[in-house]
């Protein structure tokens, strides 16, 4: 039966849980969005930061959201690497990228993946701290800690990229290379080298973003499939490289998928973000707050 | 050209003999298990070519196609009975269908578009078919075979010569592409999407067929794997491993030539059942993703790309 009560508990749900989707999905409005990189292994880079985190958390007890802070450098390097990788083999080549890249990006994903699975296994992993596992009364509701925690870190996760992008030297050079790259050429700056960059943080964040993943619920290594769906389907519906427009959009989906998951149950969970996207592309391809097509 | 249609018709007949003959001929039933797997890549990996190597639109949704043949197969057979043929002609008609709309939901979309679209759908079809109690739901279906029937020993070596057939056709119907108007239709707006189109090719009408016939095959294929594994379930059938395998094999062998995705569906599909057999089938995907990666990085039009550039230098040497 359908009760008020459970719509507002389902949207109240939805909106912390669409904020966290908006956390995972901010690199690839960046990397995606601004860069127009096909980066299809986006979602296997987040869960690989998830067991970085898991390891960090299972062998040295450090806390989740340290160890996804503790990593960020690391993936900050791993994504300069990865962009120098796919800017010498595809971008500077030009010709055919299209086809090339995305198998690219889709063969790293499996690697990935299969990597994973090599060294932890097929098996679900979860990470222990103290806000994990309680939950917070409000009235009738009953919110858990790893909801909020991942709400919080999110939302200030977004606030800080978006005050960056807008306010910082760098940042809006950044913008800049995604709206008019001859332009920066001809002013005697090297775009590669500020995409690179730009790409860098794309992959940074992803190191904060994996430890809320594994804090929110447990990962197993094919996890990153479901989340193609969930943040593509983010970015797309944002606008490309709209960050505020990410949040809106995440938290659309969230509230879409916790009201299904309420009135129709989990089975058909999978499928919202993807049915959500394929709509999207089909009518509105340049997004709810879009900056072209 | 007409030389080539005779030459490539004989072998055709040559290499359907020989597969028959090992029917009859080979007692061990493992190299048909084996080897239909490796020809259902072949099937797969040309079909997705015509598609993904002339046209340049790279379809993610191999799994989705193949699984949709898999659980066409496995209502007709649970409502109906209906024999092995009916299955695999009432697949490639399905597989039409869904072509024809996965072309008409995607006619705007290009590059990372339409690959995330191809996903999308894969998994809108599996979610689907989870909660389709009738085929097993989630939890998958048992599928009893027939008896075969003479002159196969076993239903394995049957399907093995199906698949066969299935090859044969799926080449023939590439190699026809290719060398007719569609193919040069698609090659073109594969170069240019916008000067193909204002220099009067009907882009519109190619992608379509493109994708109808490529979605037909790939069901086609799909189809006798339900009385091949005798099981199936939506985890399996639609596994994006499916996907990932017939791309890589399409790209490592080269699809600028028809011949591109069966040499690369030869080389990886031994390999992998090699390695499956020897190592675990873990390795083989990791090999797979590698052997992608490596080939789209360092030799992009694949191995025909190497013999073509081997020939090449040869010849320039020689002159």
């Amino acid at each position: 039966m359908f009760s008020l009560d459970l719509l507002l508990d389902a949207v109240v749900i939805g909106v912390l849980l669409g904020c966290f989707y908006g956390a995972v999905s901010l690199g690839l409005s960046v990397s995606f969005g601004l860069l127009d990189v096909p980066h299809v292994a986006h979602p296997a880079f987040l869960v690989l930061a998830s067991y970085a985190v898991y390891f960090l958390n299972e062998n040295y007890a450090v806390d989740p959201l340290v160890a996804g802070i503790l990593i960020t450098p690391v993936f900050f390097l791993f994504g300069l690497a990865t962009y120098r990788l796919y800017y010498e083999t595809f971008e500077k080549r030009g010709s055919d990228a299209g086809v090339r890249g995305i198998a690219f990006f889709f063969g790293v994903a499996f690697i990935i993946e299969v990597l994973i699975i090599l060294q932890f296994g097929v098996d679900q992993r979860s990470v222990t701290a103290d806000y994990i596992g309680k939950a917070w009364r409000l009235g009738d509701i009953r919110i858990p800690y790893r909801l909020l925690v991942a709400f919080a870190i999110a939302t200030a996760l977004t606030v800080l990229l978006t005050l960056y992008l807008s306010r910082t030297f760098m940042g809006r050079a950044i913008r800049a290379v995604a709206q008019d790259q001859e332009a920066l050429r001809l002013m005697g700056t090297n775009p590669v080298k500020i995409k690179q960059w730009a790409f860098g943080i794309a992959t940074a964040v992803l190191g904060i973003a994996g430890a809320l993943l594994i804090i929110v619920a447990p990962v197993d290594p094919t996890l990153g499939r479901a989340y193609i769906g969930r943040t593509f389907c983010v970015v797309v519906m944002a606008g490309l490289g709209s960050m505020s427009g990410t949040l809106v959009a995440a938290i659309i989906l969230g509230v879409a998928e916790s009201i299904v998951l309420t009135m129709f149950g989990a089975s058909w969970a999978p499928a919202i973000s993807f049915a959500i996207l394929l709509g999207i592309l089909a009518v509105r391809p340049q997004g709810l707050f879009g900056r072209r097509p | 050209m007409k030389r080539n249609g005779v030459a490539f018709w004989s072998g055709a007949a040559v290499f359907l003999a020989a597969v028959f003959a090992m029917t009859q001929v080979v007692g061990n039933q493992y190299p048909f298990f084996a080897g239909y797997v490796i020809l259902q890549f072949i099937a797969l990996a040309v079909a997705w070519s015509i598609l993904g190597g002339y046209a340049g639109y790279v379809n993610f949704g191999t799994s989705a196609f193949f699984g949709v043949g898999v659980y066409t197969s496995v209502f007709l057979v649970s409502a109906f009975g209906a024999p092995l043929p009916l299955q695999i002609l009432t697949g490639a008609a399905v597989g039409a269908l869904m072509g024809f709309a996965l072309g008409l939901l995607t006619l705007r979309m290009q590059g990372i578009y339409f690959s995330i679209a191809t996903i999308a759908l894969t998994i809108i079809i599996e979610t689907t078919i989870t909660n389709w109690r009738y085929v097993g739901g989630a939890a998958g279906i048992q599928i009893q075979r027939p008896a075969v029937t003479a002159p196969f020993d076993s239903y394995v070596q049957m399907l093995f010569f199906v698949q066969a057939l299935l090859v044969v056709l799926a080449v023939a119907i590439s190699r026809y592409i290719q060398n007719s108007w569609i193919g040069r239709g698609l090659q073109a707006l594969r170069d240019d999407e916008l000067a193909a189109e204002c220099t009067g090719v009907p882009t519109l009408r190619l992608k379509l067929i493109a994708c109808v016939i490529s979605g037909a095959l790939m069901c086609a294929v799909g189809a006798p794997a339900a009385m091949y594994l005798q099981y199936a379930d939506p985890g399996s059938a639609f596994n994006l491993n499916y996907s990932v395998t017939t791309l890589a094999m399409s790209l490592i062998g080269g699809t600028a030539h028809w011949s591109g995705p069966i040499i690369g569906a030869i080389v990886l599909g031994t390999t992998q059942q090699f390695l499956t057999v020897t190592i675990s089938s873990e390795v083989n995907v990791l090999v797979l993703g590698v052997m992608l990666v490596l080939f789209v990085v360092g030799a992009p039009e694949g191995i025909i790309g190497l013999v073509r550039k081997l020939r090449g230098n040869r010849k320039e040497g020689e002159a």
